[in-house]
């Protein structure tokens, strides 16, 4: 079905970043800063990137200016939802040593900030809606997630202009989003074409000004989509989940790892990626100490350790359990793979891999 | 809602040092509601926290007929358990759980039992042996399979002597480098393997330690027709948080922490003969 599209212009942009502060948001969304789109906050209009695009590659993310003012006319930058509601390092509670000896173990106050997020990417709402699977849905509810998720309204906007490493059109994912948010908006030349979802967003927008969209800038949207869905990357058109267990002993993942340098940075800028560690950091008298999770990546040495072993010791292996688990396991355990095409592991790989030319090879190979 | 990170305060209210390097302590929740409410079954584990230092996960050994009573056999090895060796009795420490799920203990009621166990890799299965201690009755044969790579490494005796005196019981002891007034078997404990008493059609196999040993003890099993449903295993791996959220334990699409840490050979099997998962 197709979504209840109104139309307001751009000088409207404003009022909206207006009502969100209004109804108690602090309002996230994209800053040229860097030289990469950041999401931080903002409240002004001029504060968005503005006539500025993205060039992607393996390897490679430059920001350039294009000749039109619209605001979101780039790709992605590296951080997705993810830092907003996974925090990248965060107290998880903290223990007191108290002179009898016995411990005191207390939970860090939950941040109940309402938070609203702008310029989300189908690609990074597909990829909330795994992390909202793994971290509320499943035996186990990670409190310090809920309280940010309960917290947060999803204001998507629509991709115009995909990189040259984006690849959303084939995993299904986008390049327009189509659930999970509360406002998806699409940028036309001269406004945006609004979609609001929920009973909260349609409280936000009571106070703009929302037009009937003319069958014009409909059929802008359409032509939008239709570029934005041309993308040059895709995954192999196979079913990678079972080809990939047929290839856990293959010798093709040292060719293909061999250029990794097992850096992490793949892992960090994935949106779906969740693995985390712990670790305790003490005061100097040593009568309080904090436990701390943070970020981790199945590419550290210390992320297969197990009493003196490490079971992941080659980068090869390492390569393989991330790439075996992104495109199968993952499947068992979320129903659907843990890729949502945004490409961010290709443009933020140092040496340039390329998750598509990876299964690829492994399926060149099969054939051979 | 309850917090699934946070630990509770649990004393130390007996430490016993099992050889060199492993040790037990028992474990009480100060807290009288929280140890009232305490459960576990065998196989299972709970994470115990070192005040500044960290967590680790650690099987319960204890018998769960009195949840009250909450061993761990540890040994030290890594950072945490070094520092947890020197506890003593009346030392606090963090405990949460119990985590995963543990023997098929229910299902394997009137079968034979074969436990085998490499290594220093007994403790998680003594539950197992004190389940059926307990009941002993509910149960077929028993057969009791332990190896270490020296006998240095052999604890428990006491124990070994008292299940060797249960009825239809076999206890097969095995050391692979041996000294003198060692009375048992010198080699691989596969060697033993032939003197096992079981039905084949109505055994449930329980194997914890080295990889390597429970490889051979399946090979060994299938061999003989145990089907790999009847072939339990307890897995290892890393864990940081044991409630599904960290990644780190993770052997496929399992999560050894809450699908396991015990499971059929058959749901592991290909990930089980390959290296590095």
């Amino acid at each position: 079905m197709e979504p209840a599209y109104h139309f307001f212009p751009t000088a409207q942009l404003q009022e909206l970043l207006n009502q969100l502060s209004e109804n108690g948001y602090t309002c996230i969304g994209p800053i040229a800063r860097d030289d990469t789109i950041i999401f931080d906050e903002i409240n002004a209009v001029e504060q968005l990137p503005a006539g500025i695009t993205d060039s992607q590659a393996p390897g490679h993310y430059s920001l350039e200016t294009n000749n039109t003012s619209k605001y979101f006319d780039w790709a992605n930058g590296p951080q997705a939802l993810k830092p907003l509601l996974f925090a990248p390092r965060e107290e998880l509670w903290s223990s007191h040593h108290t002179a009898d000896g016995t411990l005191g173990f207390s939970e860090p106050e939950h941040e109940a900030n309402k938070i609203a997020v702008i310029g989300a990417r189908a690609c990074d709402i597909a990829a909330l809606k795994i992390h909202d699977q793994h971290f509320l849905e499943q035996q186990f509810v990670d409190p310090y997630y809920k309280a940010r998720r309960d917290n947060l309204l999803v204001i998507a906007v629509n991709c115009s202009q995909p990189a040259d490493t984006c690849f959303c059109h084939s995993t299904g994912d986008g390049p327009f989003v189509e659930t999970g948010f509360d406002i998806a908006l699409t940028e036309l030349d001269d406004g945006f074409l609004i979609d609001v979802q929920t009973s909260k967003a349609k409280s936000i927008c009571s106070a703009l000004e929302l037009q009937e969209p003319t069958s014009k800038q409909l059929d802008e949207a359409k032509s939008i989509k239709r570029g934005a869905s041309k993308q040059t990357r895709q995954l192999p058109d196979i079913d990678i989940k079972s080809r990939l267990l047929g290839e856990l002993s293959s010798d093709a993942w040292h060719d293909i790892a061999s250029n990794c340098l097992s850096c992490g940075n793949c892992t960090s800028v994935c949106p779906t990626c969740f693995c985390h560690s712990e670790n305790d950091m003490s005061t100097l008298d040593g009568t309080s100490t904090e436990h701390y999770r943070e970020w981790d990546s199945c590419f550290t040495q210390g992320h297969s350790y197990i009493h003196g072993i490490t079971i992941r010791s080659e980068t090869s292996q390492r390569y393989r359990q991330w790439l075996s688990h992104k495109f199968s396991s993952w499947h068992d355990q979320f129903g659907r793979s843990g890729c949502v095409g945004c490409g961010r592991c290709i443009t933020w790989c140092p040496v340039g891999i390329d998750v598509t030319e990876s299964l690829a090879q492994l399926v060149e190979r099969r054939r051979g | 809602m309850v917090n699934p990170y946070l630990p509770h305060d649990a004393v130390i209210t007996q430490r016993t040092q099992e050889s060199d390097t492993l040790f037990t302590l028992r474990l009480e929740f100060v807290d009288p509601v929280i140890k009232q409410a305490y459960k576990f079954a065998p196989g299972q584990f709970n994470m115990l926290y070192l005040y500044g230092v960290g967590e680790v996960p650690i099987s319960i050994v204890s018998d769960p007929v009195d949840s009250h009573i909450i061993d761990h056999t540890i040994r030290a090895v890594g950072r945490v358990t070094h520092g947890m060796a020197k506890l003593k009795q009346g030392d606090h420490i963090g405990l949460r759980g119990p985590y995963g799920r543990g023997w098929p203990m229910l299902e394997s009621k009137a079968m034979d039992i074969v436990v085998v166990t490499g290594g220093l890799g007994c403790a998680p299965v003594v539950s197992v042996i004190n389940y059926i201690e307990q009941r002993r009755e509910e149960f077929g044969r028993l057969n009791i399979v332990q190896g270490v790579k020296h006998t240095a490494d052999f604890i428990w005796k006491d124990r070994y002597d008292k299940w060797r005196e249960m009825p239809d019981t076999k206890v097969l002891l095995a050391a692979d480098v041996g000294e003198a007034l060692w009375p048992w078997h010198v080699g691989p404990v596969t060697n033993l393997f032939d003197q096992l008493e079981f039905n084949p059609d109505n055994t449930a196999v329980m194997m914890c330690g080295p990889e390597g040993m429970m490889r051979v003890v399946c090979d060994h099993m299938l061999d003989h027709r145990v089907p790999a449903e009847q072939l339990f295993l307890s897995m290892e791996r890393n864990m940081q948080c044991a409630i599904g959220h960290c990644g780190h334990c993770q052997y496929g699409s399992k999560f050894i922490c809450k699908d396991g840490p015990v499971f059929s050979y058959d749901k592991i099997r290909p990930l089980f003969n390959t290296k590095g998962f």
